[in-house]
């Protein structure tokens, strides 16, 4: 009886003592599926865990709890606080989540401190990084010390109320209907041709790359699909160009494409078989998109930089830039693309910045850029 | 189940064709029939019988006195093809074949005009293709006269006769050196079928840009952008304006309205200015200290 009674005292006391543990040093699964901060009691006692705790707000989207812990809070309201991150106008940024967040210590002081901080914010068309160096200081709260981040706020232009007139041009379609007999002609598909195609051997497999010319009068959604033959005539893989296109074709516009076949060796291959389909589609000509500053910033982190600059009066939400890379001698040497994840405003320039790998950033001479473009509400 | 019973006679004397071949004797069939027109099949002897005549998508049954001629009316037997008839008596069968060929008379058209969208001064690039029927919609093999015509355009139409080949007749045409649209029409008796070319601008030719201060900027446009043979090309059209500047360079892909393409670009002195449309290159133009 004696013994049952010691058992289950050891039982209670052990309980007691990992509840204990667990709160004061829970392991990061628990604390995600709980869905609660870094340290529930060293949320600001240091430069690093005020940042951390920010930033796990900042995922949480508790916006409201992020705000009051900032030190600067007077020089901006909430609502332009959570518009700085998540954007004036719905744009990839209004729907991303948080994915995870990196902070390095850049100084720091007995009562300051800079920290970068770098959040991933994971998107449907992958991920976009936003680094922001943070200001920390140490203030005297009711609970002792404490350290407060300073936001840098970004506040994104506004566009002073105008009107902007703007020579709408778009084509409609009338498709053949159900009734029209056996011969009567529908609407004749886009005539577009494979201008240039070039495969290269990468490293995780096979890059096909080429550009595509709408040479008709109509705009055209296109696609881009290779088949990779062997010697023996059988097919190897067959690939599209997903979003490494711009997908919708103008009239005279060229886009490039990309297609990548993984796990395969060029060796492997004896011949492609390229498929570009095009069909009609309704599409309008506006908005003009100005790519500005365009510059190829050479290794180590090669890049492709420059502004995109709305020229029409209408707010573009989601604009993915597409760069195409050419060698001294004009021949196509790499593609990349990157979306941009701000809304772009009416003449407000927007900056992206594409990387290019480093064994092709030394071969690249020259390159060329367009911009493909969503705008909310707006018939495509 | 009547339906599947006579269904089921028709493979039957198909199946017996081979024999029934042999005893086409006793049956006194047309050689050839024309879709739609009135018969009769005449049969040897005395009694009642039944005539089976299986063919494409149609069998028909007939109770028949033997001795008498069987009379078709008009319209009974329309699809063309190869018959058999099947003449079925107590234990006895008697078969024979014969063809139903399609109307003399054209009746309808079906008319394929490729592409719908083409070029202008493309030699041969319109095709036509006619497949002329007759009232039941049976391909008239025979040879036919068929008319195409385009026009529409500024200039003379063009005119072609052809004669169906197997009941198909084919031509190919001319676009015209002007824009706009044109009737393609084939006719065959009183049939006509018409379908609309679009002949649309080539390639730009001559593309040339000028520059202007705009404020802060540039303003940059094109002339009125033509084809080699002088047709406006159309609105919506891309043209892509690239500047370079310092290491720099800007891009504006910009659509033409109203046959101009126009764009407005940072204004660096020395800056050089280009233009294209798809694969065609303009002019250059330096801009700042060399004007």
């Amino acid at each position: 009886m004696t013994t049952g009674r010691i058992l289950a005292a050891l039982i209670a006391a052990a309980t007691v003592v990992l509840i204990a543990i667990a709160t004061l040093w829970p392991v990061q699964s628990a604390v995600a599926m709980a869905g609660s901060g870094a340290s529930l009691l060293s949320s600001s006692s240091t430069a690093q865990a005020a940042v951390e705790s920010l930033a796990g707000e900042i995922g949480r989207q508790e916006w409201e709890k992020a705000y009051s812990s900032l030190a600067n809070k007077s020089e901006f309201t909430e609502p332009e606080f959570v518009r700085d991150l998540t954007g004036n106008y719905p744009s990839i940024r209004t729907y991303a989540t948080l994915d995870s967040s990196d902070l390095r210590p850049l100084h720091a002081s007995a009562d300051e401190a800079q920290i970068q901080l770098k959040l991933r914010w994971s998107t449907v068309v992958g991920t976009f990084l936003d680094t922001r160096t943070l200001k920390v200081v140490r203030t005297d709260g009711r609970s002792g010390d404490r350290w407060a981040v300073s936001w840098p706020i970004v506040k994104e232009p506004r566009v002073p109320p105008q009107v902007i007139p703007v020579n709408y041009l778009r084509w409609d379609v009338i498709y053949r209907g159900p009734a029209d007999d056996w011969g009567a002609q529908d609407v004749e598909a886009p005539h577009v041709r494979i201008v240039d195609m070039h495969p290269v051997d990468r490293a995780d497999g096979v890059v096909l790359m080429g550009e595509l010319l709408n040479e008709d009068v109509v705009p055209a959604f296109v696609t881009v699909k290779a088949t990779l033959l062997a010697k023996d005539g059988s097919a190897i893989a067959s690939e599209d160009s997903f979003d490494k296109i711009s997908h919708v074709l103008l009239p005279k516009q060229v886009t490039p494409f990309l297609i990548a076949f993984h796990d395969v060796a060029l060796s492997q291959v004896d011949s492609v078989h390229m498929d570009p389909s095009a069909t009609l589609i309704a599409a309008s000509a506006d908005p003009v998109i100005e790519i500005e500053d365009q510059r190829l910033n050479p290794a180590p982190g090669a890049s492709f930089t420059g502004k995109l600059i709305n020229q029409s009066g209408q707010v573009v939400n989601v604009a993915h830039v597409l760069g195409t890379f050419y060698d001294k001698n004009g021949q196509l040497v790499w593609v990349a693309d990157q979306y941009v994840d701000r809304a772009l405003l009416p003449e407000i320039p927007v900056s992206f910045a594409m990387s290019i790998p480093a064994d092709i950033a030394s071969k690249v001479s020259s390159e060329r850029a367009i911009t493909a473009t969503y705008s909310s509400g707006r018939f495509q | 189940m009547k339906r599947r019973f006579t269904f089921f006679l028709g493979v039957a004397a198909l199946a017996a064709m081979p024999m029934a071949l042999a005893q086409s004797g006793a049956l006194g069939l047309p050689k050839t029939v024309e879709a739609g027109s009135a018969f009769s099949i005449q049969s040897a002897g005395s009694g009642k019988a039944v005539l089976y005549i299986v063919g494409p998508g149609q069998i028909l049954r007939r109770n028949v006195q033997l001795g008498e001629p069987e009379l078709f009316a008009p319209g009974d037997l329309h699809n063309a093809g190869h018959y058999l008839a099947v003449l079925v008596s107590g234990s006895s069968t008697e078969n024979g074949a014969f063809d139903v060929t399609a109307a003399h008379e054209p009746s309808t058209l079906s008319f394929l005009a490729k592409p719908s969208r083409v070029a202008v001064d493309s030699h041969d690039g319109i095709s036509g293709v006619v497949y002329v029927f007759d009232t039941f919609q049976n391909l008239v093999l025979a040879p036919t006269q068929v008319s195409f015509q385009l026009s529409g355009v500024a200039g003379t139409a063009q005119a072609r006769t052809v004669l169906t080949h197997n009941g198909v007749a084919w031509t190919k045409m001319n676009s015209a050196a002007k824009e706009g649209s044109g009737q393609f029409v084939a006719q065959v008796g009183n049939a006509t079928g018409t379908r609309v070319i679009q002949q649309v601008p080539g390639e730009p030719c001559g593309l040339r840009i000028s520059a202007r201060p705009s404020g802060q900027r540039l303003a940059v446009q094109t002339d009125p952008v033509r084809d080699c043979s002088g047709n406006v090309v159309p609105d919506g059209t891309i043209v892509t304006f690239t500047e370079t500047y310092n290491g720099g360079e800007s891009t504006v892909d910009a659509p033409l309205k109203q046959g101009v393409a126009r764009a407005e670009m940072p204004a660096y002195n020395g800056a050089k200015i280009s233009v294209a449309t798809g694969v065609v290159l303009g002019n250059e133009i330096r801009w700042g200290r060399e004007q």
